[in-house]
């Protein structure tokens, strides 16, 4: 449907575009990290793109990859009714330098999808006014939507009551429910990948 | 106290020039969800807010990385309690659009029908939270109790009135219920009489409109660069939606306008979502006319599909798929999808990451309600302390699907 879409940012950078695909219909192309602000500029400005509003922006963590993060962002063009998806592989596999080019120039919505994003994963969005936690607060240690934060990981602010014979606190770890048959992502501790076959 | 100088002209008054920090929230009265705007004052008007969010966090997009696709469904439930079955809906459509089925036409009436009776529950909501806040408390309670009728429908469908999990991949959890056309049938009309009494209890009151009117203003391309979608772009005179601008279900075969403001105030926010409601009841109209009274509900696809009880219990091969869907989860074909609908605030979208398995590698929500309250700031800074109360109401910020 937008394919043109990926020709024109072809054409108009073509070292920066590294792959495209348009898998179950939406059209995704990969750029290069330096050229990451820029392609977006052009896709906003362009009057053949016009893509006036930046409707998500997100990351995914893939521990095992180098560039570890793949930060997402979703574009839509409200008069010409289509849509692009823009990826870039950025970070060390550590986790500790993960810098990209920020967008709150070209969208008011990047500033809090921003902040959301470095909150949740820890992408360090570069030039970005105001980067702080939002959804989380400032006291919390770590980026829990990376793998390698352990889902049942607690911090609390203020500190549970000690109450003799209490078993469970929430979160109740990987036992909870169902522990046969789920695949973890968790690199942390046992990991449930039994199959159904060892269920028991 | 020093005597007061009637001579004094009222200019020669100094008044304090220092701004004063006021902290509303995380938990007040005003404000229907827990947020907190920490403002600065200068007089009664608004010089900076920071508007906190998160309140309400529970780390739903780390949950839903644990288990199998079907169990992301009473998260998403949790996300826009107000219209759980649109969240279902769109979540049951991204999975959908991953697996590259489509459910069938009796379904898709079904889920129109279901989805736009809680669409109107949630402008409901919204309406009514709004006109409380701002001390008209009776009509609160007629669209409470309007909003009752619509969730005894839901009670009827689901067995549940607000958390239903009642989507599934492929279908829904159970097929319509043998009185359910007589029961929307009779319900919408009752619930369009109790708006039309909300409508001339509200609009005649020159209190509530002098709050609404020109308050909260913000322009087209504010919004569109916020990322605001929903009623609260449609407000601004942007006649963005979903259902019409990329049809999905069949809301390409109904006939429905898309409302739309010209001021985008407060007021402009709230008559839309009045606006809203009179078309759902018209896609409910006409999606009742055309829902089937048989045929399957489900699609015909054992990868998705869980098997019929009876057969379960009597043979070997049903007994196996069911075990294999519930236990490993239904598998999503490796790779990612955005799927969007028109959920009650806007633009709800679904980003999903599959690695193959059961499990999923990574649910990514993208909220309404986030990007519009984002603009909460723009739209009260330089307004009178009072005017936030009509501004966040009209935002409709729904704190679960906000913090998720």
């Amino acid at each position: 449907m937008a394919q043109h879409l990926v020709g024109l940012v072809r054409q108009a950078f073509p070292a920066a575009v590294l792959s495209s695909h348009a898998q179950h219909g939406d059209d995704t192309l990969v750029v290069a990290p330096s050229a990451w602000h820029d392609v977006h500029a052009f896709l906003k400005s362009d009057a053949r793109t016009k893509m006036d509003m930046l409707v998500d922006l997100t990351a995914v963590d893939y521990p095992d990859r180098e560039p570890r993060f793949e930060v997402v962002t979703h574009l839509l063009s409200l008069e010409l009714g289509h849509r692009l998806r823009l990826k870039v592989a950025v970070g060390d596999s550590e986790g500790e330098v993960v810098e990209i080019a920020t967008l709150t120039d070209l969208w008011a919505s990047a500033n809090w999808l921003e902040r959301e994003c470095f909150d949740m994963l820890g992408v360090k969005f570069v030039g970005h006014p105001d980067l702080r936690r939002i959804l989380l607060y400032p006291e919390f240690v770590g980026h829990p939507l990376r793998k390698d934060y352990p889902a049942n990981k607690i911090q609390p602010l203020i500190p549970f009551r000690e109450v003799d014979n209490i078993e469970k606190v929430a979160p109740f770890g990987l036992d909870e429910g169902m522990s046969f048959g789920r695949q973890s992502h968790d690199s942390w501790g046992k990991s449930g990948e039994s199959g159904p076959g060892e269920a028991n | 106290m020093e005597p007061l100088d009637l001579e004094l002209e009222a200019t020669e008054i100094e008044l304090p020039v220092e701004p004063m920090l006021v902290n509303v929230g995380p938990s007040h009265p005003a404000m229907h969800g827990t947020v907190r705007c920490v403002m600065e004052l200068s007089g009664e008007s608004i010089e900076h807010v920071d508007v906190q969010v998160g309140f309400l966090h529970r780390g739903f997009e780390k949950m839903c990385e644990r288990g199998t696709w079907s169990q992301v469904f009473p998260y998403v439930d949790r996300c826009n309690y107000v219209s759980p079955m649109l969240n279902n809906v769109g979540f049951a459509m991204a999975c959908e659009k991953m697996l590259g089925i489509e459910v069938p036409v009796r379904c898709q009436y079904y889920r129109m029908i279901l989805g736009e009776l809680a669409r109107m529950s949630d402008h409901l909501t919204c309406a009514g939270a709004m006109a409380m806040e701002l001390g008209a408390f009776t009509p609160f309670l007629w669209m409470v109790k309007a909003r009752d009728l619509i969730w005894d429908i839901m009670e009827e469908e689901t067995g549940a009135r607000l958390t239903h999990s009642f989507g599934r991949v492929g279908g829904m959890a159970k097929p319509p219920t043998d009185g359910f056309k007589e029961h929307v049938r009779a319900v919408v009309p009752q619930v369009l009489s109790i708006l039309s009494e909300c409508e001339r209890l509200l609009l005649g009151n020159r209190i509530f409109l002098d709050r609404l009117e020109g308050v909260g203003l913000i322009s087209a391309e504010d919004a569109i660069s916020l990322g605001w979608t929903g009623p609260c772009l449609r407000a601004a005179g942007v006649p963005y939606d979903v259902r019409k601008a990329h049809p999905y279900l069949k809301y390409g075969e109904v006939e429905f306008d898309v409302p739309v403001g010209t001021n985008s105030d407060c007021l402009d926010r709230f008559l839309i979502r009045f606006d809203e409601m009179k078309q759902s009841a018209r896609i409910i109209e006409q999606s009742v006319e055309r829902l089937a009274d048989q045929g399957p509900i489900n699609v015909d696809d054992p990868r998705v599909i869980l098997p019929e009880k009876h057969e379960v219990y009597s043979t070997i091969e049903a007994t196996i798929q069911h075990f294999k869907i519930v236990m490993e989860g239904l598998k999503l074909p490796a790779g990612e999808v955005y799927s969007y609908t028109e959920g009650g605030n806007g633009e709800l979208g679904f980003y999903l990451v599959s690695d193959g398995s059961g499990t999923p590698y990574r649910v990514r929500i993208r909220p309404p309600c986030f990007l519009v309250t984002a603009g909460l700031e723009r739209i009260i800074t330089g307004q009178m302390i009072a005017d936030v109360v009509p501004c966040f109401g009209s935002l409709n910020m729904i704190g679960g699907e906000c913090d998720r």
